[in-house]
């Protein structure tokens, strides 16, 4: 019922938002989202508990697909995730106006819906339903609330991401085809429908599978819509995208793909990671260059996930319940970064980091804030990133022949990651005062929204074990 | 007393959460009172622990163990301490030297609005530090290690307007992280063929023999562990954000930059000794690198005119000296030149700071000149300072340093020669400093003229404490010669497991020990009368070369920064968005293109559309009598 609760929750409060005029949503928006994470803590800790909970119910009977949710850890972790960060998002915007409050808020609910539905489906088709229905609001939102060219970012954006989405769902339905007896979408008879596949249909099938997981996670080359529409959505609806939809490319790959078709992974495992650690480099030196902070923000995910997914592919179990801790750490860190941007943003009218500076002095609990995230993003020691970060290079000493050569290439990421990072941090926060055109330092709910996410930086940093313990039973699932 | 060794750090952290958090609303002095007295505590506890140990030197070391860190199926890495010899000793000097800073800062910093500030970073500094040496496994010394690089890349770009500063800054850190890049694949490297990380096991494996691995497998584990040593000890190649460091408030480059955090990669190499004794191939690299990064700073420190400069460019060349002393496996006589050098170099640093403060801020010791007659105690203890680096009999720095010296001797002939034109620089330089700040006439302004003054009783105490420590702080490692007890090897006898085949007639000794004396004395008058009557003309040929520091930075510059530049910006103009992103924008209008002609079959002629029929049944037809047999 917990299940059903987190999609509910949310499902509901966005469509009741829509009625509502002025200002009131953003209470309905708030009390909603609370009471999302409240509910996700508790799937959580009863997952913690090895209390992997599901739900089931008849949906499309002539098609073989039922309404089953299923929360092991891996889902508990990235619902926890999805309801914290759409609780800060909700925070830190509560002082802020928006046009049309109650549509945006409306859709920014509906795509949590989605995302929890992604998360938790145990079912192909249901999880096809609920990763568009994510994707539309957010595609809405981007179109309507976006910045200057929105109209070809965003039409670029939904397409690329829907032809990904389409090969998918083929992928999908011929798995359900092949299933034995009745056809069923169910993931147990999915699994079990994929690992009888000859191995010659196994690879084709995992590429048609894995380039909609590619574009949306992205892995160089599919990653040229990511910076543009990084740049021009809301920073809400960026935080929603990077911190939450990214992840949903990860998750799925470890969900729907790798356990379903191994031969293929294994087939395709060379090429996944060469292109992920091109990436990683690829996406750092970009972020080198860049003067508008979402830019560079954007091309530092890239980079980042392409380390976490070249570590999928390692076959190392450390490195995959690596995987799994940041997925959840980098969920926290740049979510913290974008609401440091947008405060900049909000504060000094630019996002050109040449235009910037002076943060330490004139908003000083924020330059403070803005250090320490971006300091868990380098994967400082005691800060969350560190222990997923030491986890994934342990993996990257896999069994692999070429992981040396993958380890010496990921870490210069790592070298190029400080010299961005610190750049961003240097042009922002040092040097001689910028004249602010809304004067002040970080208001309550601000305070609010970051004292959380420098409170998870901080635990998660010094004491993992609790995210370790949860996520332990599916990594070690996943990497026989 | 060693349970309670999670005092020790517990201290300085409380300290800067106080300090951190109520930097704002509180009253400097309350600060610097809080700041200092933390760091007081902890060195209380520690000189408890040091003599416990002292008493029990024969009992193993003592593991607490805190909290599991990270556990992920068989690997299990806790929060763990050790205490024993090595660590212990390496407590006193940093909490020791720690407070003596902090309470110089109290004073240095009074007139800074940034003080409590300061205060909170210095503590979380100590903090880590701390944990760097108390870790009972690589990844606790790793989280320490990383940590000092951030507390050392907040303090150099303390005063953070100045964009030089906040460059030096990310310099130091940039540079840092390349070396515990290192150290990481280092310790996985460990993690990997041994399956532990904790000092215990892993040594216990190594002294065992249990787990047999290949000599190359030995080799490339210590190198990688040497790159972080060369990274936070800033050696060649990556020592140069060591001088631009001197950016930060000189207390800072006293305790962080000279005395503690630069040791590090000392400390690492110590406590690691059964590890590298087994590759000598990497030993060989330390000590050479270590010779010549004494030899390369050297040089470059004759020609500096800044005082912190040539103060740093001498802490280079002093920690080369310590990686020659374990490069030919003298990791006792390491550890005593990291203890006189943190007394002596404290000493000269906390001394530059009481210049520097007298001088208004001034740096260029072209500018200053006859100090000594406003400000005595600075110019005494700075020139107890001055003698001890020097080797000057007597002094702390003379029996380290020749204790390197001749263990250099042994191994090789040419280590001892290059090591001892290193020790004449010093000499040189050091006076030359000397003469140049304290003697002659003064050189500055009348403003600066009227404004010099000694300094307050808080900064000139722990500079009067130091120098007595300067002088004494040899006399636990007399040579073998003068005195049957070496204290401090003999303290240090359980961590070190070998001390080598280092036996030397007592003749010999007694020639090196006079040869380097001569050496001094002779280069300490050549100083004088070089320097009593500066004359400074541009210099040109060899003189601005090493002016310029052999043009590193540039050549750095050159071959990585803007290549690296230029690339990522031809990626960024070209590749991504011609190349990748025109590919997906061309599939997208290729597409729309086809569309669009397809779009004109459908023009609503029946005759067209009945003979696009006609066609599809002639074609249906061919397939099914031609293809499907």
């Amino acid at each position: 019922m917990n299940l059903l609760l987190l999609i509910l929750i949310p499902l509901l409060s966005g469509i009741f938002s829509f009625g509502i005029r002025e200002e009131g949503v953003k209470i309905l928006a708030l009390v909603s989202t609370l009471a999302t994470l409240v509910v996700s803590g508790l799937l959580a800790f009863s997952c913690g508990c090895n209390m992997a909970t599901t739900f089931s119910m008849p949906w499309i009977p002539d098609l073989g697909t039922r309404f089953s949710l299923m929360g092991d850890g891996m889902s508990a972790m990235l619902c926890l995730l999805t309801g914290i960060v759409m609780l800060v998002v909700m925070l830190v915007n509560n002082n802020k106006h928006v046009d049309r409050p109650n549509a945006f808020y409306g859709h920014m609910l509906l795509a949590q819906a989605g995302l929890m539905g992604v998360f938790l489906a145990n079912d192909a088709l249901l999880f096809y339903f609920f990763w568009e229905l994510a994707l539309i609001p957010v595609y809405f939102l981007c179109s309507q609330w976006g910045g200057e060219k929105r109209i070809p970012v965003t039409f670029k954006f939904f397409i690329y991401t829907f032809v990904g989405s389409l090969l998918m769902l083929a992928g999908l339905i011929y798995l359900s085809v092949q299933t034995p007896g009745l056809r069923s979408f169910a993931w147990q008879d999915i699994i079990h429908a994929g690992s009888q596949l000859p191995a010659a249909t196994q690879h084709w099938l995992f590429a048609l599978m894995f380039v909609a997981f590619a574009i949306k996670m992205p892995i160089f080359p599919f990653h040229t819509w990511q910076p543009d529409t990084y740049e021009v959505s809301p920073t809400p609806v960026t935080i929603i995208l990077s911190a939450l939809m990214v992840k949903m490319g990860l998750y799925a790959v470890l969900r729907w793909v790798l356990p379903v078709l191994p031969e293929g992974a294994i087939y395709w495992t060379d090429t996944i990671i060469v292109l992920s650690v091109i990436g990683i480099v690829y996406a750092s030196c970009l972020a080198i260059v860049q003067t508008d902070i979402k830019r560079l923000v954007a091309y530092s995910s890239i980079a980042h996930m392409g380390l976490m997914a070249a570590v999928a592919f390692m076959n190392s179990k450390v490195g995959m319940h690596g995987v799994m801790l940041q997925m959840f750490n980098h969920g926290i860190n740049i979510t913290g970064i974008w609401v440091i941007i947008s405060m900049i943003e909000n504060r000094w009218g630019t996002r050109d980091m040449r235009q910037l500076g002076g943060m330490a002095t004139s908003a000083p609990k924020m330059a403070i804030a803005f250090v320490v995230i971006s300091l868990a993003s380098v994967a400082l020691p005691l800060t969350n990133g560190f222990v997923g970060e030491f986890m994934m290079f342990n993996g990257l000493f896999g069994t692999s022949s070429c992981s040396h050569i993958v380890m010496v290439i990921a870490g210069l990421g790592v070298i190029l990651g400080a010299v961005y990072t610190l750049n961003m941090i240097q042009k922002t926060t040092y040097g001689e005062v910028v004249a602010m055109n809304i004067k002040g330092d970080l208001a309550f709910n601000e305070f609010a929204g970051l004292f959380i996410i420098i409170g998870i930086i901080i635990f998660l940093g010094v004491y993992p074990q609790p995210m370790l313990d949860l996520t332990s039973a599916v990594s070690s699932m996943l990497i026989k | 007393m060693s349970n309670y060794i999670y005092l020790v750090p517990l201290f300085p952290l409380l300290g800067f959460l106080v300090n951190g958090i109520f930097w704002k609303s509180m009253p400097k002095s309350v600060g610097g009172i809080i700041g200092t007295l933390t760091i007081l505590a902890s060195f209380i506890v520690s000189l408890m622990i040091f003599f416990e140990i002292r008493e029990n030197a024969s009992h193993g070391p003592a593991i607490v163990t805190l909290f599991p860190f990270i556990q992920s199926g068989k690997l299990l890495i806790p929060f763990a301490f050790q205490v024993d010899a090595l660590s212990s000793l390496f407590l006193l000097i940093i909490t020791g030297i720690g407070f003596l800073i902090h309470v110089y800062s109290t004073s240095y910093m009074h007139h800074d609005e940034g003080m409590v500030k300061y205060f909170s970073y210095l503590n979380l500094f100590v903090f880590f530090m701390l944990l760097l040496v108390l870790g009972a496994n690589y990844v606790v010394m790793f989280i320490g290690w990383e940590g000092v690089g951030l507390c050392s890349y907040l303090l150099i770009g303390f005063w953070f307007k100045n964009r030089d500063y906040t460059n030096a800054g990310k310099k130091a850190f940039i540079m840092n992280r390349i070396g515990d890049l290192g150290f990481l694949v280092g310790m996985l490297l460990i993690l990997l063929n041994f399956g532990t990380l904790s000092y215990q096991e892993f040594f216990g494996q190594l002294k065992s023999g249990s787990t047999v691995i290949s000599q190359s497998s030995y080799n490339w584990i210590t190198l990688c562990l040497f790159i972080g040593a060369t990274g936070k000890s800033a050696q060649i190649p990556l020592y140069t954000w060591l001088p631009d460091a001197m950016a930060g408030p000189t207390p800072v480059s006293a305790l962080i930059h000279a005395a503690t955090m630069v040791t590090a990669g000392i400390y690492m190499i110590a406590r690691s000794n059964i590890l590298f004794d087994l590759a000598p191939a990497t030993m060989h690299i330390v000590a050479i690198i270590g010779l010549v990064t004494a030899l390369f700073a050297a040089t470059i420190a004759v020609r500096q005119y800044d005082i912190k400069k040539v103060l740093a460019y001498s802490t280079v060349s002093q920690l080369g000296f310590m990686f020659l002393a374990l490069g030919v496996g003298a990791y006792t006589t390491a550890v005593f030149h990291v203890m006189t050098h943190a007394f002596f170099k404290a000493l000269l640093f906390l001394g530059s700071g009481s210049v520097i403060h007298a001088m208004g801020g001034e740096q260029d010791i072209r500018k200053m000149g006859g100090l000594g007659k406003k400000m005595r105690t600075t110019q005494y203890t700075f020139l107890i300072g001055c003698l001890a680096i020097s080797g000057i009999p007597g002094l702390s720095g003379f029996f380290s340093k020749d204790e390197i010296l001749s263990h250099a001797f042994s191994r090789s002939p040419m280590f001892y020669i290059f090591g001892i034109m290193a020790a004449m620089m010093t000499a040189y330089y050091m006076f030359r400093l000397y003469f140049l700040t304290f003697t002659g006439s003064f050189r500055g302004t009348e403003e600066q003229k009227h404004h010099l003054h000694e300094s307050p009783a808080a900064m000139t105490v722990p500079l009067v404490i130091l120098a007595v420590l300067a002088i004494v702080g040899g006399y636990v490692g007399l040579p073998e010669v003068m005195s049957e007890h070496n204290e401090i090897a003999e303290f240090l006898a359980p961590v070190v497991t070998n001390f080598g085949d280092f036996h030397m007639a007592a003749s010999t000794e007694w020639m090196l020990m006079a040869i380097s004396v001569a050496v001094a004395v002779v280069m300490i008058l050549v100083a004088w009368s070089v320097n009593k009557k500066p004359s400074f003309t541009p210099s040109k040929g060899l003189a601005k070369v090493l002016e310029n520091k052999w043009y590193v930075d540039e050549i750095y510059d050159a071959v990585i920064v803007k290549p690296l530049t230029a690339i990522s910006k031809l990626l960024d103009s070209v590749f991504e968005k011609i190349m990748i992103d025109g590919t997906v924008n061309g599939v997208g209008k290729t597409v729309k293109w086809g569309s669009e002609r397809v779009r004109l079959l459908q023009a609503g002629q029946v005759g067209f559309y009945i003979f696009i029929m006609v066609l599809g049944m002639i074609a249906l037809f061919s397939i099914s009598v031609f293809w499907i047999k």
